[in-house]
């Protein structure tokens, strides 16, 4: 038999416990993409479509292209549960003044996908990695 | 005589001015603009942008905001004892309004013979207009839901009128919604359409509009599911329910499975088996559909 105060120290245990233990993060997506290799080699392909595309190669012509590099490959890390840290600014500030138009963003899925697809990444794992970048769409586009 | 020439031509001036000036600030965009591949759909027998049977909420081509978005298509649907053949176009501007035209021709084949049929072909001219009201197919909390309405005129009114067919022409309105649901199937992306139409047309109009049984509108559900196996290539089902307000034959509710092939921007093919049952007094009415489209 347990007495009602016992039970009490029990829950308190099971809920410290609980709170000291991280719930184990789900990093299938960035091992399935290969991992910061993986997504260095995705971004960089990226970017390299992008800068044969007229429709928004605009963008990138003047910045620094090197620390998109980098920045978007910590962004695309920390989006598929990769052990990384995001240091670049909020999408937000980062596409301000820009005026990204709704078919600029899709101009950029679409470098992605490419991409994506020179690396030979499975379409299943390509839209869960897109399924986690739509819905962000808000805060890049008519900035 | 040219005060009337007149009349009628000065809209035509106005509308080529205002469409001039309008070109001039918003370009009519190559299809390598705008919205991802395929969804423009494929375009429907009403000509829509749709599926096959029914029309989907999105809107023809690829134009994106302040982009102009168009196509051009041809269907052909061989059946046992008939075909029908379809040529039409559509219009949108701004992802958010659609304007299409189709002319059908239905071959009635051997019940020409058999019936001794004054005329061996039917055809109606369908005027077309969709609206997106809100949402969006991919992006956004909301599916992407658009209204229409077409407005139908049936051309060889004489057997539609001998079998009972109240008139040669009617309008018809439809509510639908589409949303892409990603990796939901097996980690493929699934397509979902859903809507409701409100109409007396008989065998979509091509047999006139209200009947000896029946001459109030129906509220008929259609839908589609899709199976997007990579941006290029789609498998699926569509369902339309029809109404039935002829006596002198059944009119059953159609179905297809397709595959769709949206191999770039500019030219997409669909081929289905189509199943459309029983079609004047003829049963069993399934066979194949052909449809292939460009897109500007």
């Amino acid at each position: 038999m347990i007495r009602p105060l016992q039970w009490i120290g029990v829950l308190t245990l099971a809920l410290l416990v609980g709170c000291a233990q991280q719930p184990p993060k789900d990093d299938s997506l960035y091992h399935a993409l290969g991992e910061r290799p993986g997504i260095q080699k995705i971004v960089e392909g990226m970017l390299l479509h992008i800068a044969k595309d007229d429709r928004i190669y605009k963008y990138f012509a003047k910045v620094d292209i090197v620390r998109v590099r980098d920045k978007l490959v910590e962004k695309f890390c920390v989006e598929a549960g990769g052990p990384c840290t995001y240091t670049g600014d909020t999408l937000e500030e980062a596409h301000k003044g820009l005026n990204v138009s709704r078919g600029d963003f899709n101009a950029l899925v679409e470098n992605l996908i490419d991409a994506m697809d020179d690396q030979h990444i499975p379409v299943p794992t390509q839209n869960r990695f897109i399924a986690r970048l739509a819905p962000q769409r808000g805060e890049v586009i008519e900035k | 005589m040219a005060r009337s020439l007149s009349a009628v031509f000065s809209p035509v001036v106005l509308a080529s001015v205002v469409g001039s000036c309008v070109g001039a600030t918003a370009p009519f965009v190559n299809a390598d603009q705008g919205r991802l591949i395929a969804t423009g759909g494929a375009s429907s027998i009403e000509g829509g942008a749709g599926g096959g049977i029914i029309p989907w909420a999105v809107l023809a081509g690829y134009g994106e905001q302040g982009e102009w978005g168009a196509n051009v298509f041809a269907t052909h649907i061989n059946l046992p004892d008939y075909t029908l053949d379809v040529a039409g176009m559509a219009v949108s501007y701004g992802n958010r309004v659609e304007v299409s035209y189709a002319h059908q021709r239905f071959d009635l084949g051997s019940l020409v013979h058999k019936l001794s049929l004054p005329e061996d072909n039917l055809s109606q001219d369908i005027f077309g207009v969709k609206v997106r009201l809100f949402g969006d197919l991919i992006y956004d909390q909301l599916p992407q839901v658009s209204v229409g309405l077409e407005y139908k005129h049936q051309n060889d009114f004489l057997i539609p009128s001998l079998v009972g067919a109240q008139r040669d022409s009617d309008v018809e309105g439809y509510l639908t919604a589409s949303r892409l649901f990603m990796g939901a199937a097996f980690g493929y992306n699934v397509v979902v359409n859903g809507g409701v139409r409100y109409s007396r047309a008989n065998e979509t109009g091509l047999l006139g509009f209200g009947g000896d049984r029946r001459d109030t509108r129906s509220v008929l559900k259609e839908g589609s599911v899709a199976l997007l196996f990579n941006p290029r290539w789609a498998v699926g089902v569509e369902y339309r329910e029809k109404p039935d307000n002829l006596s002198f034959a059944g009119e059953s509710d159609w179905a297809d499975m397709f595959v769709g092939w949206f191999p770039n921007k500019h030219v997409s093919v669909v081929l289905a088996y189509a199943r459309l049952g029983e079609i004047a007094t003829l049963d069993n009415q399934n066979g194949t559909y052909l449809s292939v489209q460009g897109s500007f």
